[in-house]
């Protein structure tokens, strides 16, 4: 039932919006050839390269690793095994050819915010020798974020934002999560909102900025709560960058959009795959077969050369 | 849908209002003349103690608004594959139920009167209502 809309695994034309990528006809470049696609972002504009490209091209820049919805604790038929999965996730991470210089989890650590799900994501992920930067998912904020903050809350600000610096790179970490409110979409907040403002006050226009979050910095789909209310007040704030990249997950699917100098990315989970915007009646897990559930998951590197004020995105599939 | 929420809600308040209102119009002025408190006694009695399901299905509550008298016991259970929450969204959030996995229950008893909306933190765009009278 789920095999036709799922084989795509792009987004549907209709969800790209009437100045999406469409138009200018990039997603006929997109193609999943084994290992994964590459976007390269110049100048805000997304074009594809093949992946013999991205490897031959100069990686001196800041290479790091983006992993997402491990949900360690999840048991159900779509994977009775995430932390197998994940930690093949792991492996794929450490045979890169160039070590990231650092990974970024963008939430769903755990299924149900307990300690010992901590501990097993925190066991597994240690196999990449890297350093992790985190932001929780909703399934993180069970307990109140009580088990996420204590592990991962050092150094953050209110309810877990913060940033960091790295070769020029300027990363914002964005916690939404936390506002559910009734029949209406996941927010920021005020508090949050006026600290970006602050935090990028005294960046110049020309600093590539990274921001990264667990639900969708866009309107993917609202009806199941795939968006931000608030998103909007955050990107006005950016407006004035010259390259901004989104990343998240949360939807379990490689989605792209761009909107003037924003791209946003949606990453694939190391756990199970879910259905397209709308393509099933709930966003439930998807259930694959068995000896396809490696084309579903993955990880993504990415990639960015000074100078070049570009970012080579690569979403790699666990296998082909 | 709507037909199942009206068969499983409407014949149960019914139910339960019937002895209150017998009570009520028949016999209230002979039992609190003879027995003093009883009367009341017997109508806490009668409602007390029941048991409400509310199910979790396919990202809905069902029944998603569900009337009860005072002294219910609403009882949660998530039939999905993927985890749900119940939590109240009055200030201090009467009731919170943490994460349900599949067939994980939560129950609530409700003490007073009052209509309480409660979503799913997971999925907020899960809602329901408890109408307590």
């Amino acid at each position: 039932m789920s095999e036709p809309s799922n084989a795509k695994r792009t987004s549907k034309p209709e969800l790209l919006g009437r100045d999406g990528l469409d138009r200018r006809g990039l997603l006929k470049c997109m193609a999943w050839a084994g290992a994964g696609v590459v976007w390269s972002v110049a100048g805000g504009v997304p074009r594809s390269m093949g992946l013999g490209d991205a490897y031959g091209a100069s990686l001196a820049g800041l290479s790091f690793v983006q992993i997402s919805d491990s949900h360690i604790g999840f048991n159900k038929a779509a994977n009775p095994h995430p932390d197998a999965t994940m930690t093949q996730a792991v492996a794929s991470i450490r045979a890169l050819p160039t070590p990231p210089a650092f990974l970024i989890h963008t939430g769903d650590i755990t299924h149900l915010s307990k300690p010992e799900q901590y501990d097993m994501a925190a066991e597994i992920i240690k196999g990449a020798n890297s350093e992790v930067h985190y932001v929780p998912g909703e399934h993180d904020w069970l307990d109140g974020g009580t088990a996420f903050k204590a592990r991962h809350g050092d150094g953050t600000k209110g309810d877990g934002w913060y940033s960091f610096d790295s070769q020029g790179v300027h990363f914002v970490a964005l916690v939404n999560v936390v506002n559910f409110k009734a029949g209406s979409l996941t927010s920021l907040g005020a508090d949050q909102i006026a600290w970006l403002k602050d935090d990028v006050s005294g960046l110049a226009s020309s600093t590539p900025i990274v921001v990264f979050t667990h639900i969708p910095m866009w309107a993917v789909f609202p009806k199941w709560g795939w968006g931000t209310e608030d998103s909007g007040e955050a990107l006005a704030l950016l407006k004035r960058f010259g390259s901004v990249t989104v990343l998240n997950g949360h939807i379990h699917q490689v989605l792209q959009k761009v909107e003037g100098n924003v791209a946003f990315h949606t990453a694939m989970s190391t756990a199970y795959p879910q259905p397209a915007p709308g393509a099933a009646a709930s966003p439930g897990p998807l259930k694959v077969p068995a000896d396809k559930l490696g084309s579903y998951l993955g990880v993504r590197e990415v990639t960015y050369v000074e100078g070049q004020s570009s970012l080579a995105i690569l979403d790699k599939p666990l296998t082909a | 849908m709507v037909f199942l929420r009206k068969a499983g809600d409407l014949p149960q308040s019914q139910r339960l209002r019937r002895p209150s209102a017998l009570i009520g119009a028949g016999g209230v002025l002979a039992v609190l003349l003879a027995m003093g408190g009883l009367a009341h006694w017997n109508r806490t009695a009668a409602l007390a103690g029941e048991t409400r399901e509310v199910k979790i299905d396919n990202y809905s509550f069902s029944p998603a608004t569900l009337t009860v008298p005072v002294g219910t016991t609403v009882s949660w259970t998530n039939r999905d594959e993927t985890i749900h929450t119940v939590v109240a969204q009055d200030a201090g959030h009467s009731f919170k139920s943490g994460g349900l996995d599949t067939d994980d229950k939560f129950s609530f008893t409700f003490d007073k009167p009052g209509s309480y909306v409660y979503i799913c933190t997971v999925h907020p765009y899960m809602t329901g209502k408890i109408v307590v009278q």
